[in-house]
């Protein structure tokens, strides 16, 4: 266990440092392109406590981030900035209430069934506000005054922004990290595997479940919070389910079952995601990024069955030809 | 007169017009292992299912330790003592021996609340789990991945996870399956290890380990019981013989 941490936190450090040195060179469109990559890690991280962590597909997560978001817009006054000390908390706890609504109804079901209902409960959500007036008609609502801390934290400006973002992605890597290899954790993991013997021993698996459900939902809320800051404006699409699917495919391409995964995986789609769209490399053809993007992550998820995290074992093999798998080693030795 | 640990009582589970189990009654008592035979589908899983609290009877009463458990979960009943095993192995084969030990037996010290310790270093869980290895001979292998065990060491592993929640009762099924005869024979050294603390429900196919080690045999057939008595009376008795035994 203690070896798994190390390595993982290893990388894990060596990312974060760089990102935190980031803004001494980037440029502010890097900047925002970067903050937007942290917040999807974030958001992917906390489907990953779902499906990684626990094996419960969710197909709804785009929703906890979406009444995050709104939550930030709608509660934030017209005309002056809204104290950050009350709208964070405001926002987590709406989309954690949320979140606690649909898994109680939604952990009653299994398999395919749950990954239906989350997607139910999320296209409820998306219909509150699209087209709506309280939506903001298909455009939206825009973010006038961005929240403040006092004198301390002024998140108009895009650095502070940054490194806001960046204080809780690290938050929220270290937060999970120590969740899951706690009581809480190693039940979930527990769960994953086999639920029926997790009964059979004495855990009452159901609010484990809906814990695991909320404190996800309530770190999507976070995310959403952060997104609609930086974009100083939210539309109904920040809960669509094209997002909450897009956050699945983040999370395998990265590699289930590990927290950097997640990380690593928001950063792998965004940049593919970048790259296809860029005319400057694919001229008119960039229209079509969708078919590239699509394509990418075919073969990368039959070349990487256990994703990007993966990769290095895979190298490995290449370059050595061992043919025994790691685990086997250790145990061996 | 032994103290009777687990007790069900006209037991009956119907599905549509099938009726899987008829009007069981059973007593397990502590110190004595009491095994339930029967052909296929006479209804010896389904009876320990119900036991165990892995769905409510049709009709038919529970109790537990002297207390009302009809109406208990799974969980609830485990809590309070009753350790079951699976006929297909339920380890998590990705844990280590000693986890999946460790694992079950955080289920008699729910902490989920304190988010920051690590689970690992949970003294509780870590010392049932070690006595649970050591009673099951796992010890030597405890660091191994579950996954990478023999078979026999699965079935092991697979009580040792009973054990660790430190249960009374224990409800045993099909345990030998797929065994060789010395794991069977090391299985068996092991079952009459725990007869003295606990009172053990055993469903089992090996007739020649069911009669050596059984203090009372339970005969079923489509669902219903035809015969409950000591194994010497068992072997004798006319209706087992020709509805089973086949004069064995």
């Amino acid at each position: 266990m203690d070896k798994f941490f190390s390595g993982q936190f290893l990388f894990v450090g060596l990312l974060f440092a760089g990102l935190a040195l980031y803004p001494l060179f980037g440029s502010s469109y890097g900047l925002d392109l970067v903050s937007k990559i942290m917040i999807y890690a974030i958001l992917a991280m906390s489907l990953e406590l779902l499906v990684g962590s626990t094996g419960l597909v969710c197909f709804g997560q785009a929703a906890f981030f979406g009444i995050g978001a709104y939550i930030a817009v709608l509660f934030s006054p017209e005309s002056e900035s809204a104290s950050l000390l009350w709208l964070l908390p405001a926002s987590i706890l709406a989309a954690a209430t949320y979140a606690l609504f649909v898994g109680a109804l939604s952990l009653r079901t299994k398999g395919v069934y749950f990954i239906m209902v989350t997607l139910a409960f999320a296209q409820m959500a998306y219909y509150v506000v699209h087209d709506t007036k309280l939506g903001g008609g298909t455009d939206g609502i825009y973010l006038y005054f961005k929240p403040i801390l006092g004198s301390v934290i002024d998140l108009n400006d895009a650095k502070v922004l940054y490194f806001f973002t960046w204080v809780f992605l690290v938050w929220t890597f270290v937060f999970l990290a120590i969740l899951l290899r706690s009581h809480f954790g190693r039940v979930l993991a527990g769960i994953r595997i086999n639920e029926q013997r997790m009964r059979a021993s004495g855990f009452s698996t159901y609010p484990y479940k809906l814990a695991a459900f909320t404190t996800s939902g309530g770190i999507a809320g976070l995310a959403g919070f952060l997104f609609a800051v930086k974009d100083g404006f939210v539309n109904p699409e920040m809960m669509s389910w094209h997002l909450s699917g897009a956050l699945l495919i983040m999370i395998i391409l990265g590699g289930l079952g590990h927290l950097r995964g997640a990380i690593i995986g928001a950063f792998a789609f965004v940049f593919l995601q970048e790259f296809f769209k860029s005319p400057a490399i694919f001229g008119d053809f960039a229209k079509h990024w969708q078919l590239g993007l699509g394509l990418t992550i075919i073969a990368c998820v039959a070349l990487l069955p256990k994703g990007l995290v993966g990769l290095p074992e895979v190298l490995r093999k290449r370059l050595y030809g061992s043919r025994q798998p790691r685990d086997a080693q250790v145990v061996l030795k | 007169m032994a103290e009777t640990l687990l007790k069900g009582s006209g037991i009956t589970q119907r599905w549509g017009g099938l009726v899987a189990v008829n009007k069981v009654s059973i007593e397990l008592e502590r110190g004595t292992v009491h095994a339930v035979i029967g052909t296929n589908g006479a209804g010896k899983s389904t009876l320990i299912n119900i036991l165990s609290g892995e769905f409510p009877p049709t009709e038919g009463q529970i109790q537990l330790l002297g207390k009302d458990a009809t109406h208990w979960s799974q969980a609830k009943r485990a809590r309070q003592g009753l350790g079951r095993s699976y006929q297909r192995n339920t380890i998590f084969p990705d844990f280590t021996v000693f986890e999946n030990c460790r694992l079950a037996a955080q289920a008699q010290v729910q902490r989920p609340w304190v988010w920051w310790n690590d689970a690992q270093k949970c003294k509780q869980s870590v010392e049932a789990a070690n006595r649970a290895l050591e009673l099951s001979g796992l010890t030597e292998v405890k660091e191994r991945f579950a996954g990478l065990l023999s078979h026999g060491q699965k079935r092991q592993l697979e009580i040792a996870m009973c054990l660790a929640i430190q249960p009374e009762v224990l409800l045993l099924d099909e345990p030998l399956a797929g065994m060789g005869a010395e794991e069977t024979d090391r299985m068996l050294k092991l079952l009459a290890n725990l007869k003295q603390g606990h009172a053990i429900l055993l469903v089992e196919h090996d007739m020649d380990a069911v009669f050596k080690i059984a203090d009372r045999i339970t005969v079923m057939v489509n669902g219903s019981v035809i015969a409950s008595d000591t194994p010497d009376q068992i072997r004798i008795n006319p209706d087992v013989q020709t509805a089973y035994l086949g004069g064995h």
